[in-house]
C-alpha cells in the first residue's frame, strides 16, 4: 500500500524544536559572604573559657590562617563571632566605642548582663539588613560565675551554660550536650575542672577540624577569670 | 522505509523533548537530585620515559569531609591510569565500566590498550550526556606510540600536555606546575613535581586534604604508592578518654521476645529522659 510521504509527516509533525526557555537567573551581587570557622563558649563557676579557630575562608579559598574571631570587649566578657568577617569588625568596633562611653560616664565598667543586652538591641537595630553574624558572648557575672549568651542573627539571645557557633556547630554541639551536660547517659558525670573542659574543647575543635573543611589552621582559647586573661593558641590542620 | 528516513530528518539532530518534561517535573515539585563532589586536586606530569600522576585523598560532600583517605587513582588497562575529580559516584562506575570494556576489547583483539583509544570511548559516552555525568579525569599511560597524558572534562572535550591538573584545587597545583615543569624530567624529580603540587592544593585548597597518592607508569611496569605522603594527622587526642559505661543510656520502651511463645511483649516502663 503505497502511503504519500508528506501525508504521513504531518501526523509526526512536531514544533520546532526549541530550546527551552532557559532563564539564566543572573547571579545577583549579595552584600553577604560567610567567612565561617567555628566558636565556642563554655561557663563554669569561677571561669568562662571562649575559643575560636582562626581560619578565614571565602568559598574553597583561604583568606587568612590567623584572624581572631573573639574580641574582649571588658575585663569580664568577650565576643566570639562567626558568620561574616567584615560584620563582626564593625560589630566589635560599635560595642567597643559604647562601652568605652558607658565606662567614661559611670566610671565603672559595663556588667557582662549589660553587654549582653546592648548587642542584643544593637543587632535588631539592623533588622532589616542584618548583621550576618552569629554571636556568643561570654563573660562573667557578678559572682565570678561564668555565663555565656547565644544569640540569632537579629538580636534574640538567651543565657546557657555552653553554646557553640559557626560552621562546625552541628559536628560539635551533640558531643558537648553528651559531655558537659549528660544528654543520653543514667548516671551523669559532668566534668568539673577547668582542665578537663579544656581537653574536652580541644578535642571537640580537632574533630570539627577533622570533618568541616572551614575549621583549622589554630585554635584560640581564651580563659576569663576574676584575676585575669589567659589566652592559649593550639595549632590544628592546615589542609 | 523511506518515511521513517525523512522522518528523522526533519526531526533534526538533537532531541530535546526531555527538555520539556523536565520542566514540567520540576514545575510540579521535582527537585533535583544533589551528588557528591569530590573537590580534589590531581595532577599529570609527563617525563622521560614515562608518566606520573598524583592526587589528594579527600572527598566533601558540600562541606563535610565524607571521606577522609579516599582512593582517586583508577585503573584502566594494566598500562593506563585514571586520576579523577568530579561527582564520585560517576567516577567509579565510569572507571570500572572502562576498565571492563578495555579489558574485553584486550582479550579480542591481543593488544596493548592504547591511551588514545581510552579517549575516543570517554568523549564518545560523555559527550551525549551534556555534562551531566560529572567526571573530569587525567588519562596517563604509556603504549606503542610512548608515554601520553591527556585530560577529559566532563563535556567532552580532551587535551593532550605535558602536565594537566583538574578539581577545585587544579589552581593552586598549576601554578606550581607551571613555574616548574621543564621537558626532559627524571621519574624521581616528576614524582617529586607531582607530589609538590598536589600539596599547594592541600593546603591552599579546602576542597582537597589529607593525603598524597602516587602512580608512576613506565615500560617496566607501574609503580602504585598509596599514601606516600601524610601531613595532617588527628591534631589533638584527649587526655582522658571518653567513657561510656555500659547500661548508662535511659530506654524509652523495653520489649521482651519470647522466642519459644513467639510473643512480643512490653516490658519495664517508659524511662523519661531527664535533662
Amino acid at each position: 500500500m503505497y502511503i504519500p510521504v508528506n501525508d504521513m509527516l504531518k501526523h509526526f509533525k512536531q514544533d520546532a524544536p526549541a530550546m527551552a526557555n532557559i532563564t539564566h537567573k543572573s547571579d545577583q551581587w549579595s552584600p553577604y559572604h560567610d567567612n565561617s570557622g567555628t566558636v565556642l563558649a563554655v561557663g563554669i563557676p569561677g571561669a568562662v573559657i571562649v575559643a575560636g579557630d582562626t581560619r578565614l575562608s571565602n568559598g574553597y579559598n583561604i583568606l587568612s590562617r590567623d584572624a581572631t574571631k573573639l574580641s574582649q570587649l571588658t575585663d569580664k566578657c568577650v565576643l566570639a563571632t562567626a558568620g561574616q568577617y567584615a560584620d563582626f569588625i564593625a560589630l566589635r568596633k560599635f560595642l567597643q566605642q559604647r562601652l568605652q562611653l558607658y565606662e567614661f560616664q559611670n566610671e565603672v565598667q559595663a556588667s557582662t548582663e549589660t553587654v549582653a543586652h546592648l548587642l542584643s538591641r544593637e543587632l535588631y537595630s539592623r533588622r532589616f539588613f542584618p548583621y550576618y553574624t552569629f554571636n556568643l558572648l561570654a563573660g562573667l557575672d557578678e559572682n565570678n560565675h561564668g555565663v555565656v549568651y547565644g544569640y540569632d542573627a537579629i538580636g534574640s539571645y538567651d543565657q546557657m551554660t555552653y553554646g557553640v557557633q559557626g560552621s562546625g556547630q552541628e559536628l560539635v554541639v551533640a558531643v558537648l550536650d553528651n559531655q558537659l551536660k549528660g544528654y543520653n547517659k543514667i548516671n551523669k558525670t559532668i566534668p568539673q575542672t577547668r582542665e578537663e573542659i579544656l581537653d574536652i574543647i580541644l578535642d571537640c575543635f580537632s574533630c570539627a577540624a577533622e570533618r568541616d573543611i572551614h575549621t583549622g589552621d589554630n585554635v584560640e582559647i581564651l580563659i576569663i577569670t576574676a584575676a585575669g586573661t589567659e589566652r592559649i593558641v593550639k595549632p590544628l590542620r592546615k589542609d | 522505509m523511506q518515511y521513517l528516513d525523512n522522518y528523522l530528518e526533519s526531526k533534526g539532530g538533537y532531541d530535546y523533548t526531555n527538555v520539556k518534561r523536565n520542566e514540567l517535573m520540576k514545575a510540579q515539585g521535582f527537585k533535583e537530585m544533589p551528588f557528591t563532589k569530590t573537590g580534589t586536586t590531581i595532577v599529570g606530569v609527563l617525563f622521560d620515559g614515562g608518566v606520573v600522576m598524583a592526587a589528594d585523598t579527600r572527598a566533601t560532600a558540600g562541606s563535610i569531609v565524607a571521606d577522609k583517605n579516599c582512593e582517586k587513582l583508577h585503573t584502566l588497562a594494566p598500562n593506563i591510569w585514571a586520576a579523577g575529580a568530579g561527582t564520585a559516584a560517576d567516577l567509579h562506575h565510569q572507571c570500572a565500566h572502562f576498565n571492563a570494556k578495555l579489558k574485553l576489547q584486550r582479550l579480542n583483539l591481543n593488544r596493548q590498550s592504547r591511551v588514545n583509544e581510552v579517549i575516543t570511548k570517554l568523549t564518545s559516552k560523555l559527550f551525549p550526556y551534556r555534562g551531566h555525568i560529572g567526571v573530569a579525569l587525567i588519562i596517563g599511560g604509556i603504549d606503542c606510540n610512548g608515554p601520553q597524558l591527556a585530560s577529559v572534562s566532563p563535556h567532552g572535550n580532551y587535551v593532550y600536555h605535558p602536565f594537566q591538573s583538574m578539581g577545585s584545587g587544579s589552581l593552586a597545583a598549576l601554578g606550581i606546575l607551571e613555574a616548574k615543569f621543564q621537558d626532559g624530567l627524571t621519574k624521581q624529580q616528576a614524582i617529586d613535581l607531582a607530589i609538590e603540587a598536589i600539596e599547594a592544593g592541600i593546603f591552599h585548597d579546602m576542597g582537597s586534604g589529607s593525603n598524597v597518592d602516587v602512580v608512576a607508569i613506565t615500560k617496566d611496569g607501574v609503580d602504585y604508592k598509596r599514601n606516600i605522603r601524610q601531613y595532617n594527622a588527628k591534631s589533638y587526642q584527649r587526655q582522658v578518654p571518653y567513657d561510656f559505661p555500659i547500661n548508662n543510656t535511659p530506654a524509652l520502651k523495653k520489649y521482651q521476645f519470647d522466642i519459644e511463645k513467639q510473643e512480643l511483649s512490653e516490658v519495664g516502663q517508659e524511662m523519661v529522659i531527664i535533662e
